[in-house]
């Protein structure tokens, strides 16, 4: 019963996440961006635009400027959860390759930076007055949700350990439509049902940042406006009665 | 993080001293509303519209279909607090709907609760909001307490750039007849007349016979300042201010004087007699492209060969990132010069050229430092180089003036500081933000003078040149203390005197 319950919430989050994320980047997509708005000094090369997204997406290089506690707070969960997840592979792939073995004591540290650094976010929410000014309950309900994540995985790293091998049994079993039980562990039921939550919330909420980066104009954008002609398709249509 | 208790730290001022929060400080600054007649010559709406809940959320989807900024801003923005400390507004007011994320919210409030699941089914958790009277009114009094100087959007991880949440927001507000006075009466005025001031052709030539007659009585070189000349290879496009404010106008002598000494054949336009472009400040494409077109059918008509740009921030901005989207493709100029060019990208074309001479201690009574206009700084670009619009005119000043000194690092180039009066506000109306919004920069000039010994700034924007002259009295300088650019150019610049049959030859 609680194998099938378990086993349906990973089919449903997992199409949810793909559909929601599908969705919404394709609005990002297909929503033409009317005038060039890149935040200057800017790229004039492609290539010159792609380093630029990727220094924002690996060392997050406009926070930097930004302010060095929130920079160092988010990199560090962000990186962290990065190393986790990769960590997690383990339980998807059979057999393991040597490389993602070797690592699994990273990704274990990695865990424990991951809750210090959303701990950090946490805490300026509630102590730096203008971030209280702009903190809802959804930005709480976000790091609390991660935060329990990361306890309950690292809780049964060292406190209550669960059957592993089972788990990733279930999770092989998954991904070949061939149901596998799942421990019960309250723990583990835990941590796998705010994983689901967390994959359910992520297209509906501000996560859906992973992907704005990628499309946000005044980053993505080369600076070339003199040389090449933008045009968004709706503005083209204003160009038919134009008398020369 | 924490509020300065006067007196208590040494005199130094800090220009990015964060303020305590203020909550409602600035709710009531609020611009006048624009008339009946003002908002129907541009197409919108004479008064509030009875459904105005309606249109306003339609209006709204039509520019998240129309804008991927809007959309993915506000989408993306995830409450990091990288912005909070970066706008001048709220650095000078402590009014918290002046940090840019609140600036933002706003607006995404509404956006949340009409057109985002987790807005309709669970509002309270996410913020989303009802659009209300009050809501309508928080609107016109913030997003007319942004300049659009996207200095927030320097250091959001995401970029996002409040200027365009403003501009949409603005957008909405024209859509159910809540338009600002000061950007739509001038935006009539531009299609009827050609300028923001409303100088028309007649007045125009007299006044620039005017400054040739100043001109040659001060220096005896008979420098023109053509008006509509056919044929001309340069079309000179410049903000309006140019022809009568101080110190704008001896900016424009500035550029006469160049185009003087390189020989050049250029000419104003009556037609197209304004680079400002007020469109940007709405956030109305349409309107921008209208005024946009002007320039287009002045160079067409007058068959010029190259458009230059005077020194306007804003204006720089629509034409060297939106004028090819808006009014190109320009094919019919040549092809060889940028299109469109900045002034100072042609004075310091020359002077690298060696076709300029200076006399440098004709600016030795000046200790100067130079003001980054926003625009020019953070959404445009001189040269050839990304950041050439933060060297070039550097560049320029210290060809013509032996003393220059930058202000302080995390104040200048993409971090500069807006003047206050930027975006739309140089309204008298809005005098008490500007003066506040003009806090930060003017705190880093202070210190400049206070290091350096420097008595002067200059500076390439019409708005701030404006707002500079009206807000430096308040921090003990002068109010010609600020500068254009090309004035100094014109003070030290080296002009052949023509030579008449009586000369005698000394």
């Amino acid at each position: 019963m609680l194998t099938t319950i378990y086993a349906c919430l990973f089919y449903g989050a997992t199409a949810i996440f793909l559909a929601g994320m599908v969705l919404r980047i394709t609005r990002f997509a297909r929503t033409p961006a009317p005038l060039k708005i890149p935040t200057m000094p800017a790229p004039t090369t492609k290539s010159g635009v792609a380093y630029r997204l990727l220094r924002e997406v690996t060392v997050f290089e406009s926070l930097f400027r930004a302010n060095k506690w929130i920079w160092a707070f988010g990199w560090i969960f962000h990186v962290a959860l990065a190393v986790v997840l990769i960590r997690h592979l383990r339980y998807f792939v059979q057999p393991v390759p040597s490389l993602l073995a070797l690592m699994q004591p990273l990704g274990v540290l990695a865990g424990f930076a991951m809750v210090a650094g959303l701990a950090g976010l946490w805490g300026r929410r509630l102590i730096v007055p203008r971030i209280r000014y702009i903190t809802g309950p959804s930005d709480h309900l976000m790091l609390a949700l991660l935060v329990a994540i990361g306890c309950s995985g690292l809780l049964m790293k060292f406190v209550a350990h669960t059957d592993i091998v089972a788990v990733k049994t279930f999770f092989l079993g998954l991904m070949r439509f061939d149901i596998q039980p799942l421990p019960s562990d309250p723990i583990l039921l835990v941590h796998l049902g705010l994983v689901a939550t967390l994959m359910i919330v992520f297209p509906f909420s501000k996560l859906v940042h992973a992907a704005g980066v990628f499309f946000s104009p005044s980053r993505n954008q080369v600076d070339d406006s003199r040389e090449r002609r933008h045009l968004a398709p709706w503005a083209a249509k204003l160009e038919a009665d134009r008398a020369r | 993080m924490d509020a300065i208790v006067p007196g208590s730290d040494a005199d130094r001022l800090d220009p990015l001293e964060i303020p305590t929060l203020c909550p409602g400080a600035m709710a009531a600054s609020q611009p006048w509303g624009a008339s009946p007649d003002h908002q129907k010559a541009l197409g919108f709406p004479g008064e509030l519209v009875d459904d105005w809940q309606n249109v306003a959320i339609a209006k709204m989807g039509e520019l998240l279909e129309k804008n991927r900024a809007l959309r993915v801003y506000l989408d993306s923005c995830v409450k990091c607090g990288a912005c909070t400390d970066k706008c001048h507004y709220f650095l000078g007011t402590g009014d918290p709907k002046n940090m840019p994320v609140a600036r933002q919210d706003l607006l995404r409030k509404v956006y949340r609760r009409y057109f985002t699941f987790t807005g309709k089914y669970f509002p309270g958790l996410v913020g989303a909001e009802e659009l209300t009277k009050e809501v309508i009114d928080d609107w016109y009094s913030y997003f007319h307490q942004c300049s659009q100087c996207r200095r927030c959007s320097v250091f959001c991880p995401y970029g996002i750039d409040t200027a365009e949440i403003s501009m949409a927001g603005r957008e909405i507000l024209d859509a159910i007849g809540k338009g600002q006075k000061y950007c739509n009466e001038i935006i009539g005025k531009v299609h009827t007349i050609g300028n923001n001031l409303g100088l028309n052709k007649n007045a125009l030539r007299s006044t620039l016979e005017g400054l040739e007659e100043d001109i040659e009585d001060d220096i005896g070189v008979p420098v023109k300042l053509p008006l509509d000349v056919k044929g001309a290879d340069i079309l000179l496009v410049t903000p309006s201010a140019d022809f009568f404010a101080e110190p704008h106008v001896d900016g424009l002598i500035g550029y006469a004087k160049v185009f003087h000494a390189a020989g050049a054949s250029w000419t104003i336009s009556s037609y197209a007699s304004e680079a400002a472009n007020f469109g940007m400040f709405i956030g109305s494409y349409e309107q921008m492209r209208l005024i946009s077109l002007r320039i287009r059918e002045a160079a067409l008509d007058l068959g010029v060969k190259r458009i230059v740009f005077g020194e306007c921030g804003h204006a720089w901005r629509v034409a060297y990132s939106f004028l090819n989207t808006l009014a190109g493709p320009f094919d019919f100029l040549d092809q060889r010069y940028p299109i469109p060019q900045h002034i100072c990208e042609y004075t310091w074309d020359l002077i690298q050229k060696g076709a300029l001479e200076f006399d440098k201690s004709k600016n030795d009574h000046i200790r100067l430092t130079y003001h980054d206009s926003c625009n020019v700084a953070r959404a445009t670009r001189m040269g050839d180089q990304p950041g050439g619009q933060f060297e070039i005119p550097r560049a320029i000043l210290k060809t013509v003036c032996n003393h220059y000194f930058d202000m302080a690092q995390d104040t200048i180039r993409d971090q500069t500081f807006c003047c206050g009066g930027g975006g739309g506000l140089l309204t008298d109306e809005l005098m008490d933000i500007r003066k506040k919004g003009a806090s930060p920069r003017m705190k880093a000039l202070k210190t400049v003078a206070e290091d350096h010994g420097v008595t002067h700034m200059a500076a390439i924007c019409a708005i701030c040149k404006t707002q500079f002259a009206k807000v430096m009295p308040d921090w003990g300088f002068e109010r010609d203390s600020i500068l254009s650019v090309h004035q100094l150019v014109s003070n030290a610049i080296i002009l052949q005197k023509p030579k008449q049959e009586n000369d005698d030859d000394r």
